[in-house]
């Protein structure tokens, strides 16, 4: 039984990292954008969460209705103004870009918010749980996982049965010919961290009710994310939720033994998939 | 806004301090030269200690009219208190602490809030041979983490405020009082203090299991953990109905809201350090009411100030009505920092003269605030103790308190609440 409890809390866990990892994945399959700014766009989705708060008094999930769409906004706002400028055939441009981005959002969050920590109170949410079997589910990491699956399935939907999900993975596919189709690259990369923000935001709200934040934490927990993508093999979004479910499992079966081998167990599980299937468990999506 | 100005031109100009400094040192006597009397203070006042930092101001305001009154031996002295923010970083600490001993050639140093910022702090000054005093950080990782030997100890460096000793005595007395099994879950974390506090020999499990209570300790935890099942089932397992730890506020919230969503329901939960201050209880809700924690200083303590004769109650009234904001454990010694500062420059003999500020800080006796302050009978050299208590967060009206439950280690402490069960 509690070794099953250990599973199901891991599984529960990994939800929250696919929902970090979800918009890294996304990015990285339609534009091979390695997005260092990522940790940090989800804590600023969580300080915007904090500001809409304040103005309109809405509970943090209900703050996702002007949270979603503002960084969206910010998200396609973003790629055209300064993103689109660096693609193009070398990867390294758009990787020092998002570094600086990184750089800059923790010391404008810094000079904004001040270094304290913070949180969004969503009140019962937080500790209630339903009994299956033995077994508790807490009911927020239990949205979370939730959440996480139709965030992905959402986007999964999109790429593969709408008109934007043919036009980014023809753009993904080959940029060039897209464009002799009639495809303008730089709206189709804008649309597309468009709604990596959106996602961004959700999982920022999370964030921000699960745990304290702070402008620095951002990288923190990027690493987990960038785990679970490259787990579940770069730009497979289904994959990214399995590597993420199998980080927070190995995390909680290493606690399991010693809580000091939590955070070790999951780097080996990672290490151990990298040195097996190096391009990750499911790679790269097909169309 | 703006708490980043560390700006280019600064870093040169500290930097151009720093390698003129053999030579602005030679002429830098300050007091000699204007009779201003200096005092550097380290504090955080951004980052995750900020909490420590935040009466500052209203503290700083509170001193004015002592400051204006000052004398050394009956002559009126001019001090300037030239206080800098620690960012919560031991590296900033160490940077701002040179630069007001190099720069700003400050003749005393005060610093306060955890080890991050007193020992960087101290060590600085120990290495500059500038007198510093300081306090709001248990005298082990003090003493210890500075590499002191007991018998040894420091020359430039004191330190007044309680130890891991007192801290395993209030919590012991807390669950003897509780009557609950004497069965405990320990959640230490793999930093300074959940080392210590888990160390077989120095931390709780010794004194723990002669004192009857069976300890549950799954292991070093790392901080900004996201999942604490293991923990909880290991408690479950072993039928823990007292939990305790040293963890910061989002570990605690996050071990908290777990063992509400896993069907984990101690009894006594009593966690240092996380449990602090009133905001980060306030955030977890109704589940902050009943947790149990140690007591640095209350208005309740029955001392007064040496510098305004305000009493300690009055002082706790004084800072609710002025900022609107709860008092916290650290007020007290925020002010009582300054208390024994200002004592000090009052009875050296000779306030330009290193030596007599070190005798006359040695020389202390002082009923302060949190407690008299004599270095004559602490634990270690440079270190003196202040009394703890026991507390329990209580809602009363629709506010938390921190009410002091267990005065057996002190009973010069009023006792002003009954312990609660949670469960």
């Amino acid at each position: 039984m509690d070794l099953l409890n250990t599973v199901l809390q891991g599984v529960l866990v990994g939800g929250l990292y696919a929902l970090f990892a979800a918009g890294l994945s996304l990015i990285f399959g339609v534009m091979r954008l390695v997005n260092i700014a990522h940790g940090d766009l989800i804590v600023l989705a969580a300080y915007i969460a904090m500001e809409v708060i304040k103005l309109t008094g809405l509970p943090p999930l209900a703050a996702l209705v002007f949270v979603v769409p503002l960084m969206a906004a910010l998200g396609y706002g973003l790629q055209r103004a300064v993103l689109n400028r660096t693609l193009g055939g070398d990867l390294l441009p758009p990787l020092l870009v998002s570094f600086g981005l990184s750089v800059i959002l923790q010391n404008g969050l810094l000079a904004a918010f001040t270094a304290d920590s913070r949180k969004l109170d969503a009140g019962v949410l937080e500790t209630a749980s339903v009994s299956v079997g033995g077994l508790s589910i807490g009911l927020l990491p239990a949205l979370m996982f939730a959440t996480a699956v139709a965030v992905i399935a959402a986007l999964q939907f999109m790429f593969y049965k709408t008109a934007l999900g043919r036009a980014f993975r023809a753009t993904s596919d080959d940029a060039e010919i897209a464009e002799l189709m009639g495809l303008d690259r730089r709206r189709v990369y804008a649309w597309a961290m468009a709604l990596c923000l959106g996602v961004v935001a959700i999982a920022g709200v999370f964030l921000a009710i699960r745990s304290n934040f702070d402008p620095f934490m951002g990288p923190g927990r990027l690493i987990f994310g960038f785990e679970a993508v490259i787990i579940g093999g770069l730009g497979n979004l289904w994959g990214t939720l399995a590597g993420g479910v199998i980080l927070g499992v190995a995390q909680g079966l290493g606690a399991a033994i010693d809580p000091g081998w939590q955070i070790l167990a999951g780097h080996v599980a990672f290490l151990l998939i990298l040195a097996v299937k190096p391009r990750g468990l499911f790679p790269r999506m097909d169309g | 806004m703006a708490q980043f100005t560390y700006t280019r031109r600064k870093f040169i100009t500290a930097t151009t301090g720093l390698i003129a400094a053999p030579a602005i040192l030679r002429a830098n006597r300050a007091l000699a030269q204007d009779g201003v009397f200096k005092i550097g203070f380290v504090a955080p006042t951004t980052g995750p200690l900020a909490g420590f930092g935040e009466a500052q101001d209203w503290i700083l305001a509170g001193l004015k009219d002592s400051l204006a009154g000052m004398t050394n031996n009956g002559k009126p002295v001019q001090i300037e208190i030239i206080t800098k923010d620690s960012q919560s970083n031991p590296n900033r600490a160490a940077e701002v602490a040179q630069d007001l001993i190099l720069n700003e050639g400050i003749n005393l140093m005060l610093t306060h809030a955890t080890p991050d910022t007193t020992n960087p702090v101290a060590d600085q000054c120990e290495l500059n041979e500038i007198p510093c005093i300081s306090t709001n950080a248990p005298w082990q990782p003090y003493f210890f983490g500075r590499g002191g030997a007991p018998d040894v100890g420091f020359t430039y460096t004191y330190h007044f405020f309680w130890g891991l000793e007192d801290i395993i005595a209030n919590f012991t007395a807390i669950w003897d009082a509780s009557g609950v099994a004497k069965k405990v879950g320990g959640l230490f974390p793999n930093d300074a203090d959940g080392n210590a506090w888990g160390d077989a020999k120095l931390g709780l499990p010794g004194p723990l299991a002669a004192a009857g209570y069976e300890l549950t300790d799954p292991g070093r935890y790392q901080p900004m953990n996201n999942d604490f099942t293991s923990q909880i089932a290991a408690f479950k397992a072993a039928g823990c109905e007292i939990v305790t730890g040293v963890m910061i506020p989002p570990d605690f919230a996050t071990f908290w809201a777990q063992a509400a969503q896993q069907g984990f329901a101690p009894k006594v939960v009593t966690i240092g350090k996380a449990l602090l201050f009133p905001s980060s209880v306030e955030a977890l809700g109704d589940r902050g009411d009943g947790l149990t924690t140690e007591v640095w200083w209350t208005p309740d303590y029955p001392y007064s100030s040496s510098l305004t004769g305000v009493s300690a109650k009055d002082f706790g009234a004084a800072y609710v009505a002025d900022t609107g904001k709860p008092w916290t454990s650290t007020l007290g010694f925020s002010h009582a920092i300054f208390e024994v500062g200002l004592d000090v420059i009052k009875r050296a003999a000779d306030l330009t003269d290193k030596a007599a500020i070190m005798d006359a800080i040695t020389t202390t006796n002082l009923n302060t605030l949190v407690g008299p302050i004599n270095w004559a009978n602490g634990p270690v050299k440079n270190v003196t103790k202040t009394p703890l208590a026991g507390g329990q967060w209580q809602r009363v009206d629709g506010k938390l308190e921190l009410k002091i439950v267990n005065n057996k280690q002190n009973p010069q402490l009023p006792v002003t609440g009954e312990l609660k069960l949670l469960a």
